[in-house]
């Protein structure tokens, strides 16, 4: 659980701008921060990693305060309990990928953990190599496997994935959600990308120039109203199957899979990977309460 | 057969002196690194002083200050029993104010060039800063370690007017290589001179030349 009331100036190339921001996040949580570049997202990481100071607030988690200025009390970055994946991943070149992973276990914490993530996160073959020598996928891997080896309470992720292509992507979205069910996280993550958006979090907060402008579930940001559909969903193109005359296009929907009977020129120069609507205008849905 | 003495005290000098920056250079220049005190541009400006003002003019104050006729040289020499003028000690203190910005601004560009995420995340692990600097910053600037250490190395072989204002020309004691030279052809033996010429011209150009191979252009930047 983390509740948060924070006010901070930052200065940028642009001009000076506040960001003001008052939030609660559920324990056990996925929530997306969205929005424009320089909306303030990873500065707002960066206040809950303590890696920044706010002028004026606090910020607790789980019941305790880690900042509030009111009452003088600062808990230093090295004294939070989070997780913190870069964009840029910041593995530490000096070190093979145990070597970062071991650097990052506290001080007599058992093999166990790390062990247990290079497992799960498909490290085995790894781990006697440098960062250099990785491909960006295996980089982010290593990346997530570190921030979690001491069993943080808060995971942020800064647009971990925005450098890796679709399958990659898919790929390590499996081994977010896999990991933050497991360690029974609370996470932040920052992304732009709207498939992922959908597919990883609970709900979405839309930032704009230092305030949240909007915290809603993905379905309720992502709908296109223009359409003056009944009904509409956004959904990622996974899989497009000819049968004679028309194509079944497979789209993954949230977290569900939906097959949708299309003509050619509907899917004309459309691929796997795209992002697509589905509406109906002419027919009502079937809707049935479920249980 | 020539004297070996000035050259192995040069090289005796260059050891300590580069030992000494070392260990004085890498807290300044993280300093200088990571700070954003107003005092930084000014710090920034004492480090690199010795870059353009003579030699001599160094030389000329810490002879002043250390001497054992003024009130800090005398409080020195009857406290501590440092004597800091015509001494090795001097010496080292000398090339080490001289040499300065020469191990300082590697390893500060070095800092710098450095992901600042590199830090965040040793400290969001729960590690100091002094565990982050050591196990972190430091094994990532190799190179300007090394171009930091060469360049101290190879400044105080070729230091003159330090060395001649601070320390004298007392044989065994302050006679480097450059005074001795100096003194050689004062005194027209200009073999001897020539022989000692030769070896600091060998000496200083493979340390050079090393700096260029391993890092590629960085001595231009500095220079600069």
């Amino acid at each position: 659980m983390i509740e948060l009331g924070i006010q901070k100036e930052l200065r940028s190339s642009g001009g000076t701008m506040l960001l003001d921001i008052e939030l609660s996040v559920g324990k056990g949580d996925i929530v997306t921060l969205y929005g424009k570049s320089g909306a303030g997202k990873t500065s707002l990481l960066m206040l809950l990693a303590g890696l920044m100071r706010p002028d004026r607030g606090f910020i607790r988690v789980d019941g305790q305060t880690w900042t509030d200025t009111e009452k003088g009390i600062w808990r230093r970055p090295q004294e939070r309990n989070v997780g913190l994946v870069f964009q840029e991943y910041a593995l530490f070149p000096n070190m093979t990928v145990l070597e970062n992973l071991t650097y990052a276990m506290r001080k007599g914490q058992k093999d166990d953990e790390r062990e247990h993530l290079i497992e799960i996160m498909d490290l085995k073959d790894l781990r006697n190599r440098k960062p250099d020598t990785l491909s960006g996928g295996q980089k982010q891997r290593v990346a997530l496997a570190r921030a979690l080896v001491n069993k943080p309470s808060l995971l942020l992720l800064d647009e971990p994935l925005s450098a890796l292509d679709q399958d990659m992507r898919g790929k390590l979205q499996q081994y977010i959600l896999q990991v933050h069910r497991e360690y029974g996280l609370t996470t932040l993550l920052i992304s732009h990308d709207v498939t992922e958006i959908i597919k990883m979090s609970d709900y979405v907060m839309e930032m704009e120039l230092g305030r949240v402008i909007r915290k809603a579930t993905p379905g309720e940001i992502f709908t296109h109203e223009k359409l003056n559909a009944k009904f509409q969903f956004t959904g990622e193109v996974m899989k497009m199957t000819r049968q004679d005359f028309i194509v079944i296009v497979t789209v993954l929907v949230g977290r569900e899979l939906v097959k949708v009977v299309a003509n050619d020129s509907e899917v004309e120069g459309m691929e796997v990977g795209d992002r697509v609507l589905i509406a109906s205008k002419a027919f009502n849905p079937v809707i049935h309460k479920i249980s | 057969m020539i004297d070996l003495n000035p050259l192995v005290l040069t090289f005796k000098l260059a050891v300590v002196t580069t030992i000494i920056l070392f260990f004085v250079s890498v807290p300044v220049a993280y300093w200088l690194a990571y700070s954003k005190s107003k005092l930084k541009p000014v710090i920034e400006a004492l480090v690199s002083m010795p870059l353009v003002l003579p030699p001599t003019v160094i030389g000329f104050y810490m002879l002043l200050a250390f001497s054992p006729s003024n009130a800090f040289g005398g409080w020195l020499e009857d406290w501590i029993g440092l004597r800091l003028v015509f001494s090795f000690e001097g010496l080292v203190l000398g090339s080490v104010i001289y040499s300065l910005p020469f191990m300082v601004q590697p390893i500060q560009a070095g800092f710098s060039n450095l992901s600042p995420d590199l830090k965040r995340a040793s400290y969001v692990m729960g590690k100091s800063r002094l565990t982050t600097l050591n196990r972190v910053l430091l094994p990532n600037i190799k190179t300007s370690l090394l171009t930091g250490i060469v360049l101290a190395f190879a400044h105080t072989i070729g230091e003159f007017g330090v060395v001649l204002m601070i320390g004298g020309n007392i044989s065994g004691k302050t006679r480097v290589a450059s005074i001795a030279i100096y003194d050689q052809v004062e005194s027209l033996n200009y073999d001897v001179a020539n022989a000692y010429s030769l070896i600091l011209f060998a000496l200083t150009f493979i340390i050079l030349l090393s700096v260029y191979l391993l890092n590629g252009g960085y001595f231009k930047r500095i220079r600069r």
